[in-house]
Parts: structure tokens; sequence; C-alpha cells
């Protein structure tokens, strides 16, 4: 592809604005001001489109002449790592219909929301055990990550696959190399595969000695073989806790940092606690870098020709800040209607775990928010570091007091 | 109202069911779109809307009808 005109072109990732954490990159902001569908350029010489605006992205996501197939020839990529993760052994995030459907189907009753309803009780008293842990002996301080946001939603994926959280210090390292922008190729590879082997090992174990869970299902059903279980199985654990877990620790902060919203999130039932998780939801968009697809045939976007052959990078931030879609002040806003919100995607790809997602969120934020009522950093603001570095953002580490 | 839905295209996000949980539901085996009301009442016809603006896949069709 001929690489247009340099001044049209920004760099992709592009950087947030200092003092501004919670804010997408100025640049995508100003992108989708100006000029909504726009070029940008990549790390290896080529270019791909940027589209900003929420009802753009939402044309894209959910036009099937948009591939997410990322064996195609021209699929952008936004770093040698993430070339490596979209074609190396790919699951159905990253096939079109009908075998992405054939594959998501094999899943989509697992995630319904009514199965997802049933498990609250049970990540309530997830949630409330690990506050009883963090908070034992009279103690007053802690990383609220590793001690609550990332063992809750890590321990019910876990459950719900069949994989034993015993073995999460393995998993949750592989799954950080393989999430770090800046991973090498190789590093990245020998993560993928690492996994790959571990979890194709555990669905031949579950073939001789079931358990309740989804590998064991997969297994018995006979359609798939270790391997692809074993695909299946790494985006699910990846992205079934890594996204809830960053979400968790970078809500709570947003909400220490907003007290007036903190106060309201905090007179509020049950009904303003789901709202309120939408909310933080668009405000946050913690899939930071957005999502690529390729265009498949000649389409024009809002005007402007995209050709088949060419990427288009949609950033899901941008247009959950768009003001058309979103009206008023652009900060958070507790009592916003976000429910149109393109945090979890959107189109047949949309999330698969964006129901379990919700209940996670809602019962971590208000468990904490009412077992801790005096909670608050036990730094300052300025020393918390973000991750900027990581496909998905939130914080490395959240030292709380309470 | 008239609401139809299209379980070919339907990717068992969920959305219609938090949105309009007295219209629509999901399948027990497969976790795909369930009518419940094919013509719901006025009351519900705001999230019903919604829920078709709102559904990822383009599987929920809305006929506003006379009347309503």
């Amino acid at each position: 592809m001929a690489v247009p005109a340099p001044q049209t072109l920004t760099e992709v990732p592009a950087p947030r604005r200092s003092g501004c954490p919670f804010d997408p990159a100025p640049a995508y902001e100003q992108a989708r001001r100006a000029e909504p569908v726009s070029r940008i350029r990549l790390w290896d010489g080529t270019w791909c489109w940027l589209v900003t605006r929420h009802q753009d992205v939402r044309t894209v996501l959910r036009d099937q002449r948009f591939s997410a197939d990322s064996s195609r020839p021209g699929f952008p990529f936004l770093s040698p790592g993430r070339r490596v993760l979209g074609t190396g052994r790919t699951s159905f995030i990253r096939q079109d219909d009908p075998e992405h459907a054939r594959l998501r189907r094999m899943l989509t009753a697992d995630f319904m929301v009514r199965r997802t309803e049933e498990l609250r009780p049970r990540i309530q008293e997830l949630a409330d055990a690990l506050l009883d842990t963090m908070t034992a002996h009279g103690r007053r301080e802690a990383d609220l990550v590793p001690e609550f946001a990332l063992p809750l939603p890590s321990v019910v994926i876990c459950l719900l696959l069949g994989v034993p959280y015993a073995d999460h210090g393995f998993f949750q390292r592989l799954s950080s190399v393989m999430l770090r922008t800046a991973s090498s190729p190789a590093e990245i590879s020998a993560a993928q595969d690492e996994l790959q082997a571990y979890l194709a090992d555990l669905a031949g174990r579950r073939r001789g000695q079931p358990d309740e869970g989804i590998l064991s299902r997969l297994a018995a059903e006979g359609e798939l073989d270790d391997e692809e279980i074993a695909s299946v199985g790494r985006l699910l654990l990846i992205a079934g806790h890594e996204t809830t877990a960053n979400m968790t620790a970078l809500s709570v902060l947003a909400l220490l940092r907003h007290p007036d919203q903190l106060a309201r999130l905090r007179a509020g039932g049950p009904q303003e606690h789901k709202a309120a998780v939408e909310e933080l939801l668009r405000y946050l968009t913690i899939v930071q870098d957005g999502v690529v697809r390729l265009a498949t045939e000649d389409v024009s976007l809002g005007g402007t020709a995209i050709a088949a052959g060419e990427g288009v990078l949609c950033m899901l931030s941008s247009a959950n800040r768009d003001e058309a879609a979103f009206p008023g002040e652009a900060g958070l806003d507790l009592g916003r209607d976000a429910r149109r919100h393109l945090a979890f995607g959107f189109g047949v790809h949309q999330c698969l775990g964006q129901a379990l997602a919700r209940v996670e969120l809602q019962v971590a934020l208000g468990t904490l928010l009412s077992r801790l009522p005096e909670l608050r950093l036990a730094v300052p603001f300025e020393e918390i570091r973000f991750r900027g570095d990581m496909l998905v953002y939130g914080v490395h580490a959240l030292p709380v007091t309470w | 109202m008239r609401v139809a839905v299209d379980r070919e295209k339907c990717c068992g996000a969920g959305l219609c069911v938090l949105t309009a949980g007295g219209v629509f539901d999901q399948g027990e085996e497969d976790g795909l779109v369930v009518l419940l009301v094919a013509e719901p009442p006025a009351a519900e016809a705001e999230d019903v809307r919604e829920a078709a603006q709102g559904c990822p896949c383009g599987a929920i069709t809305v006929e506003e009808t006379a009347g309503q």
C-alpha cells in the first residue's frame, strides 16, 4: 500500500496527555472532531484508516464486508507482537462467519444473562471472602489489584472453564507477556505456545476425567480436538480475567478521583449500581487501542472511500467520548444513560463474556464500597502507574487504605 | 409495535435481555435470542427500540404499527 501524504498521519498507539490518565489520547479526540475517518501510520511502515466516531465504529463493526480474519493479506497490526498474536494459533475472535459463529455458538449458552445471574451469589461469596482476607487481623492497607481485583474474575473464569486456580501464577504471568505491547515476537510466541500446551494437556486429561467446566464439555461434545479446545480456552482464560480485573481497579481509582460521583454511587441501590457500571465502561474503555478490521470490498464510510484490502482501526475509546452519542459533559457522570457504549465492541464479535463481566463489576464495586466506607488511596495519585504499555488499560498496582 | 428476531444473525450477547427482559430471552440450550412477546405493550416500547438499536448483530427489527 502506498503511504499517503504524511500530514494526515497519526502515529498509533498515540500517547495520552500527561495528567489525564482517564482520557483517550488527544490525537484520537482531535481526529474525531477534525477528520473522523483519517489515516494512521503503523510501526511497519504501512498505514490504515482510523475510525473515531460512535456511529462509524458501529457501522464498520456490524458490516460483514469488514473482516476480523487476521490471516488475510494486508490485515493491520499495531505492533510486531500483535502480528504474532494475530497470525499464530488464533481462535474465533480472529475468524469470520460462518466458522466464527460455529465456534462462538458452542459457548453462548455458558455466558448468557440468566446463567451469569445464577453465578451472582457465588461471585458475592468470593468477593466477601477476598475482602475478609484482605482486611483480616486489623490490616489497613493493601494493593487492591492482586488481593481483590485480579483474583475475583480469575477464580470465576477458572471455575467456568475447569482450569485449576492453583495454577494462576503460571497463566497470569503468560497473560502479562502476551498483553504487553513491548514484548518481542519471540516472547509472545513462547508464552502463547506454553499456555496452549498447558490447556491442550488439560483438555486431554478432562476427556478421561471430566468436571463441570467448559473444557470438559467441549471435549465430550467431540467436535473439537484438544488443540482447538486449547485455543478457545486461551481466549476465554485471558479475556476472562485481565479485562474485568483492570476494569475493577481502574473504576475504583476513577471513583476515588471523582468524590461527588462516588458519593452518588454509595447512595444508590442495585439499579444505580448497574447504570454506574455502564458509565464506567464507557468512560474508561480499557481496550485502549481499539479493534482492527480489513475491508474485503470497497466501502464508503461517511463519505470516505475505503478500498478492498485496506485496514481499519476502530477506536472504541474515542467513539465512547463522541458528543453525538453521549451529549453533555464528556466526563464521568453516573447519572448518564451510557447503554450504547462500545466498551465491549460491536457486531458479531462483541464480547462473549459481557454479561459475566457486568455481574462481576457490579458485585466487586458494590461490595468494596459497602464494606470499606473509608476506602482511599494509600499513595499520592501521581505515583500510580498506569498500563499505557498493555493491550488492556488499567493500573499496575492500586495501593489503598481504609 | 411489532417485533421480529433473526436467530441466524444473533451472536448471543444478551444485551436485549438486559434492556427489555420482558420481551426478549435467551434459549437455554444455545443462548441465542428468544422473542417472548411479538407485540409488546406501549410501556415497553422505548426499551424495545433501545434493544433493537443496541443489538450488535442487527438481529432485532421493530415495525411501528398504527395507534402506538
